[in-house]
């Protein structure tokens, strides 16, 4: 840690209490680069303002990229010259976030050659996030992360850095290999990551299942959540040990059940897996006694987003099951639809959610060639305003 | 004589996650039978072979130097041959093989000031955003705030006496870079003043077409301000998104003594249970007070009792609130409610009550 260039009296209060502190780690980080320092400077200043500091962004990048880069300008750069610029530089992780030290510290060196020694681990997205540089470092910083083996992450209208939960590698429930089909879209749309063509933004998300740790239906326009079609496998033994350990499993269990699909008889349980809608909540209660089926594969949702520009939406339902060996030619057979229907139609920062719900999801089947069926829906529609098309009359 | 240029490495992708994978994991990948909770933060995967697997989950700012990212990996070497990973809430999971290591690591982490929990009934690490660190549209600070709630709900990370799960995030303006909107509890920062449109640059550096197109209520129609082509903003019909200024820098709206935060409550992602949800709006508006934040402090503290105190075992704070009812909930927590709670926007009819199942 450098001497202190700035008073930062409400930053300093910050470095109190229990939960580790941001305060510090940019304190921590003011021997790696004076920027640091100025980056407090401009943060205490924000904390009397009640504003932030910072000018609308800029088309700061690397050659033959279009997305990646963040360009980040201060508002106050006479007063701090060291964060004049100061570039966010999105770096894709390895997929499922796994490391070895070996690779963190490569990623430590170069960083702390270039830039202020800030990260974010990880951003909302995914992404390493390499937190203030100046725009003459952004070509060297991306030499040494490509021959270090690292690439860039997406910004902008193009695809953004898929993720995925953490899989098969440490998870019983991933009824499909979420790290495998992420790695796999991350390289098959590497054009579409690093250069945007898009009217706006598109997201995959992997879920292993329907506990959906990236909340993929939630913040994703392409959600591929892991499920099951045949019967929950059942260790009856070890059903009757959770209840002799205290488990209440008529309440805990079965009461909670939200298709009423399950009954304890004090001695067994008896599930009806036709009415089991897949939620996971009895799995998650016992998971030594009760697992997804093996007949594994995935649901695919489409259409999630935050608010900007219509509104929030959850994903709903494409397809209810794709066998997990077919996941991944399915996805990209739909994504390529998708994309040339999305591509035709959308408007400027219209996400494909958005656009489903201008032009609705019967004329979007049509247009990408997939059958309706009533898994789309929560129920069919309660107006009697339909369209009918010319072919459907005489 | 001319050299051939170095050629350029582009669109290789990240590394394989296959190169990370602890030899443990690799061995018995996809072969994972059941998992125990071993104490808060701890948890043991246990495979078909009989392997077994460790996670000790540690607390992190997301904001890291990458001095913390080396003591990370420096643990690493110590204790789990360098292998380790992070989750998608910002902790820091490291993977063992031998589990006499995990109390000398619980204590190197703890020392260093990086809390093991975040498992299971416990309060998660806060999803967040950059704020004033890092973004211009950000209408509160992110890190800010997410250290003075975890400092003040900090025994709820490191122990699981929740009745169920509980996901806390923060986003520091409307783009919700951080999806807070499938949160338990939400805080969200808000701007309440329509753009200040800058007349002199907005026709040199934006286009003025797509300007008034950005706008989600049609709010923003052309003007000529001395003799200049300019916008005009209609302000009973700003909702204050901010979309228009991601589109064009002249349209600011950051205005200090307006700006502040939102609180939103039952939102969730997980199919488990009951469907994901969005969170709904508890409390409209919150001023900025940093550096501690105490209005927002309270106010979140206050939620979390509140469910604490009332929620059954097993119920998310929405599944929760669907028993008790909205009515009910505002009652339990003092919470205020007001015409803002009343939603406006498109579909606003679905959220009206429209039965007479009414709870006295």
């Amino acid at each position: 840690m450098a001497d202190k260039k700035y008073e930062t009296p409400m930053l300093d209060e910050l470095e109190k209490g229990p939960w580790p502190s941001f305060v510090k780690e940019i304190k921590k980080s003011t021997d790696i680069s004076p920027a640091c320092q100025d980056l407090l400077g401009v943060l205490e200043v924000s904390y009397e303002d009640k504003k932030n500091h910072w000018k609308h962004g800029g088309i700061v990048g690397v050659m033959g990229y279009g997305g990646g880069i963040i360009g980040r300008y201060s508002d106050m750069p006479e007063q701090f010259p060291e964060v004049a610029h100061f570039h966010t530089i999105r770096v894709n992780m390895p997929t499922g976030w796994f490391y070895t030290s070996d690779a963190l510290r490569t990623l430590c060196d170069i960083w702390d050659r270039h830039g202020s020694g800030l990260t974010n681990m990880h951003g909302s997205t995914g992404d390493v996030i390499f937190l203030g540089t100046t725009t003459d470092e952004l070509e060297p910083t991306f030499k040494d992360l490509t021959a270090a083996g690292f690439d860039l992450g997406g910004s902008g209208s193009c695809v953004r850095t898929p993720s995925a939960c953490v899989g098969q590698a440490r998870c019983e429930w991933a009824c499909y290999d979420t790290l495998a089909a992420c790695n796999d879209i991350t390289q098959t749309y590497q054009d579409e990551l690093h250069r945007p063509a898009f009217p706006y933004k598109f997201k995959f998300k992997f879920s292993g299942c329907p506990n959906d740790c990236v909340a993929s239906i939630a913040r994703s326009d392409l959600a591929i959540i892991g499920t099951w079609k045949d019967e929950i496998q059942q260790d009856d033994a070890a059903v009757a040990e959770y209840a002799a350990s205290g488990l209440d499993i008529q309440k805990d269990v079965c009461g909670h059940c939200p298709s009423k699909c399950m009954e304890w008889d004090g001695q067994k349980l008896r599930i009806s897996n036709r009415e089991c809608v897949h939620c996971m909540h009895c799995i998650n209660v016992m998971p030594k006694a009760l697992r997804p089926g093996k007949e594994k594969g995935a649901a695919i949702l489409i259409g999630a987003k935050a608010p900007i520009v219509q509104g929030a939406l959850l994903a709903s339902v494409l397809i209810p099951f794709v066998p997990a060996e077919e996941l991944l030619d399915t996805i990209k057979e739909l994504t390529s639809r998708i994309w040339d229907f999305w591509g035709e139609y959308g408007k400027n920062r219209e996400r494909i959610g958005e656009l489903i719900q201008r032009v609705g999801m019967a004329n979007f089947l049509d247009a990408i060639g997939l059958d309706p069926v009533p898994e789309m829906v929560s129920a069919p529609r309660d107006n009697p305003y339909v369209y009918f098309k010319a072919e459907d009359k005489i | 004589m001319a050299t051939a240029p170095v050629k350029r490495i582009t669109d290789i992708g990240p590394p394989s996650y296959e190169n990370f994978l602890h030899p443990v994991i690799k061995k018995n990948y996809g072969l994972w039978k059941y998992h125990e909770n071993v104490a808060p933060g701890i948890l043991c995967h246990v495979s078909e072979t009989g392997d077994r697997i460790y996670t000790v989950r540690a607390g992190s700012p997301r904001l890291l130097s990458t001095h913390t990212i080396r003591l990370f990996a420096a643990l690493a070497d110590k204790y789990c041959d360098g292998f380790l990973r992070f989750t998608s809430r910002n902790n820091v999971e490291f993977l063992l093989d031998k589990k006499e290591n995990i109390e000398p690591l619980k204590q190197d982490l703890h020392a260093a000031g990086f809390p093991v929990g975040g498992t299971n009934n416990a309060i998660s690490n806060i999803v967040h955003t950059q704020g004033w660190v890092h973004c211009h549209s950000s209408a509160t600070d992110a890190s800010g705030i997410v250290k003075c709630v975890m400092d003040a709900l900090y025994d709820h990370f490191t122990e699981e006496k929740l009745p169920a799960k509980m996901r806390i995030a923060l986003a520091c303006c409307l783009n919700m870079c951080g999806a807070v909107h499938c949160s338990d509890i939400a805080i969200l920062g808000i701007h309440r003043k329509p753009p200040q449109v800058n007349n002199d640059t907005i026709n040199k550096i934006c286009e003025i077409p797509n300007v008034i197109a950005s706008c989600p209520t049609g709010a923003i129609r052309t003007a000529t301000v001395n003799g200049k082509p300019s916008v005009e903003v209609v302000e009973e019909q700003c909702m204050y998104c901010g979309n228009c200024y991601t589109v064009c820098p002249a349209m600011p709206l950051n205005d200090p003594a307006n700006d502040g935060i939102s609180i939103w409550v039952g939102g969730k992602v997980s199919n488990a249970r009951s469907e994901p949800r969005f969170s709904k709006l508890a409390i409209p508006f919150l001023p900025n007070n940093p550096p501690r934040w105490p209005e927002v402090v309270n106010a979140v503290v206050n939620i979390v009792n509140v469910y604490v105190e009332n929620a059954r075992k097993h119920e998310r704070m929405g599944e929760w609130i669907d028993r008790i009812g909205w009515p009910r909930f505002f009652d339990l927590t003092g919470i205020e409610f007001t015409r803002y709670h009343i939603d406006d926007f498109k579909n606003a009819g679905l959220t009206y009550a429209r039965s007479a199942h009414i709870r006295y």
